[in-house]
């Protein structure tokens, strides 16, 4: 379960135009399931998922992981739960690598390179063998049926396989929490269908979800276990 | 713990291809900093392999010069001196020299005719140096005029032309048998230009250039390890010069370098977000971006030091020889014997290749050091 108590993200503070994105917000997000974060733009649904993602660190409040940083942090108790917004960067550095995997709203896929290498991106730093990780990527773009591209440029694909090689990517790390923003703002329907179908697939293998969107293809699935709606930064209703 | 060697690798192994994404970028800053790395390592093996040579020639050198000075200018010596300082303890030999200069209307150049007891030259016979056969165009068994210090011509065969080994020092040179020199130059018999003068121990020379002066007072004794000195000083003035003028040129490469090396596009910036998010510390960004420029830095610095090598060994430094090889309108042609000096390697190293790679640090760090949420937000 992920938990926060109280959690305010403020831009600029102390500065003369202060701006708070997130406004005390206090949630008990469920493991293994798939949360739906609504709200109209500008609403804090993304500085909130940063801020849960160890991405930024709330101006003030408090955010728990309970059993989900065992593999960033192998000396914590599987069950132990960890407070997150006041560790150190080599910390929140660890635990993003391992407990979140990202898919963006542009994806963010680095360009120049090609399909494989911006799925091992994450994997670098680890200093995994890289057979074995290259070979658990490969199996991961098979199964997402991109195998035809593993030495494409990512510069050539369409949106809905630049997607699907996010999503390769935000899995190769087998994190406990996939984090996506906006995820079906670039696809046409058949294509955000498709993507659902596949963060079922996530959540029937134990995955915690947490998405962004204001596409109701997303929020109205019979998938999404919690909807959380946002307005100014607040939490206005959860279903 | 991870293994450190892989990540290490793994983080070089996607420098590289950063590297080759922005290829024409790259190898434009590499071209540039190659020239800058060629330029100043073809002037340190230049001068270095000049001093060098110099060092081995003149170790044939007598140890001692002797002149006359009237007036403060170089006149010629008596032979009546000659026994006089051979007599002097700790004095091996002593050789008049007869020498001086013939200008050449013609090709506008100076020639050193120096006087040879060689059995072996013919009479009537000169031989000359490499340099005097090209500008003149001419070769072994050819006739050619000298026109005398009365204006008449003496016509004279050439005998042999001097081997290419000796050229930095035999160039320009012409001997002929004494008579001839004195002929030529109308130069009084009883006279020579100067004296050579070889010593037993070396140590013992500064004593006899005092007994020298003492018994000559109008004689400058010049030693060998003065003369050195001095072609040492004007090959570092020559160098120095060199650098002076090329140091424009560094400048505006430091400017461009600086500007390239610190200059962290907006791509690029999210892109160290993106990585962030995935995972990767600021030490990785750093180690990164440390790899990229080390790369950059180190194939330029290799090109470079390469480039300079073949330019100054093989192709005898062809772009400097006007300004550094001699001044006169006959250059010397030569293959200089490669010298390299590892001190000189060392601090060339360190001032091309460390301030590149510390400039591209600066800004990663500062973008690495940030909040990586910046990438949700692009």
């Amino acid at each position: 379960m992920i938990e926060l108590s109280q959690v305010v993200k403020t831009y600029q503070a102390g500065l003369a135009t202060p701006f708070t994105a997130v406004d005390r917000v206090t949630l008990s997000i469920p493991a293994a399931r798939l949360t739906v974060f609504k709200g109209p733009s500008g609403s804090g649904k993304t500085t909130l998922l940063t801020l849960i993602g160890c991405m930024a660190r709330p101006t003030s409040g408090r955010i728990h992981l309970h059993g989900l940083a065992g593999a960033a942090l192998p000396h914590l108790a599987p069950t132990e739960a960890l407070e997150i917004t006041s560790l150190p960067e080599r910390f929140l550095t660890a635990i993003r690598r391992r407990t979140f995997g990202f898919i963006f709203q542009q994806f963010n896929l680095v360009r120049g390179i090609t399909v494989l290498e911006n799925v091992l991106l994450p994997t670098y730093p680890t200093g995994e063998d890289p057979r074995a990780v290259e070979a658990r990527a490969v199996a991961r773009l098979e199964s997402l049926g991109l195998a035809r591209h593993l030495r494409s440029s990512v510069d050539r694909l369409s949106g809905g396989e630049a997607q699907r090689v996010a999503i390769a990517r935000a899995l190769i790390n087998d994190p406990a929490v996939i984090i996506a923003d906006e995820p079906t703002a670039h696809l046409d329907s058949r294509l955000s269908e498709e993507f659902m179908g596949l963060m079922s697939e996530f959540k029937d293998a134990g995955k915690t979800l947490l998405i962004t969107s204001h596409d109701p293809i997303v929020y109205d699935s019979e998938l999404a276990d919690l909807v959380v709606e946002m307005r100014d930064g607040r939490v206005v209703s959860e279903t | 713990m991870r293994p450190p060697l892989q990540r290490y690798r793994n983080i070089l192994d996607f420098a590289l291809s950063s590297l080759l994404r922005r290829k024409g970028r790259n190898l434009a800053l590499i071209s540039v900093y190659t020239l800058v790395v060629f330029v100043i390592a073809s002037l340190v093996f230049f001068v270095q392999a000049l001093k060098r040579e110099a060092h081995e020639l003149l170790a044939q050198a007598p140890d001692m010069v002797v002149q006359r000075m009237v007036a403060g200018r170089h006149d010629p010596v008596p032979l009546a001196q000659v026994e006089a300082i051979r007599s002097i303890r700790g004095v091996d030999e002593v050789q008049p020299r007869l020498w001086g200069y013939y200008y050449d209307p013609v090709f506008g150049g100076n020639l050193t005719v120096l006087a040879t007891e060689d059995a072996a030259l013919a009479p009537d016979a000169i031989w000359i140096g490499q340099g005097v056969a090209r500008s003149m165009r001419i070769k072994e068994g050819d006739l050619i005029p000298l026109r005398g210090y009365d204006g008449q011509s003496t016509l004279f065969s050439i005998q042999k032309v001097l081997p290419e080994s000796s050229e930095l020092v035999s160039s320009d040179l012409v001997l002929m048998a004494p008579k001839d020199v004195r002929a030529l130059f109308h130069f009084p018999e009883g006279l020579a230009t100067d004296l050579a003068i070889q010593a037993g121990n070396p140590r013992e020379l500064p004593t006899i250039a005092a007994k020298i002066v003492e018994l000559y007072p109008d004689s400058r004794p010049i030693l060998k390890s003065e003369i050195l000195r001095t072609y040492e000083a004007v090959f570092d003035w020559r160098g120095g010069l060199m650098v002076v003028v090329l140091g424009s040129a560094v400048l505006s490469f430091i400017i461009f370098a600086w500007d390239k090396a610190t200059g962290l596009s907006a791509e690029e910036r999210k892109e160290i977000g993106v990585l962030k998010s995935l995972g990767w510390e600021s030490s990785d960004v750093l180690l990164l971006k440390f790899w990229e420029g080390a790369v950059i830095s180190v194939t330029a610095f290799l090109t470079g030091v390469l480039l300079a090598y073949a330019h100054v060994f093989f192709f005898s430094a062809s772009l400097f020889e006007h300004a550094l090889k001699g001044w006169s309108v006959l250059f010397p042609r030569f293959r200089l014997i490669p010298a390299l000096d590892g001190y000189q390697l060392t601090v060339l190293f360190f001032l091309t290749v460390l301030p590149y790679t510390a400039a591209t640090l600066v800004p990663s760090w500062r973008a690495a050091t940030v909040d990586p949420d910046a990438a949700m937000r692009s």
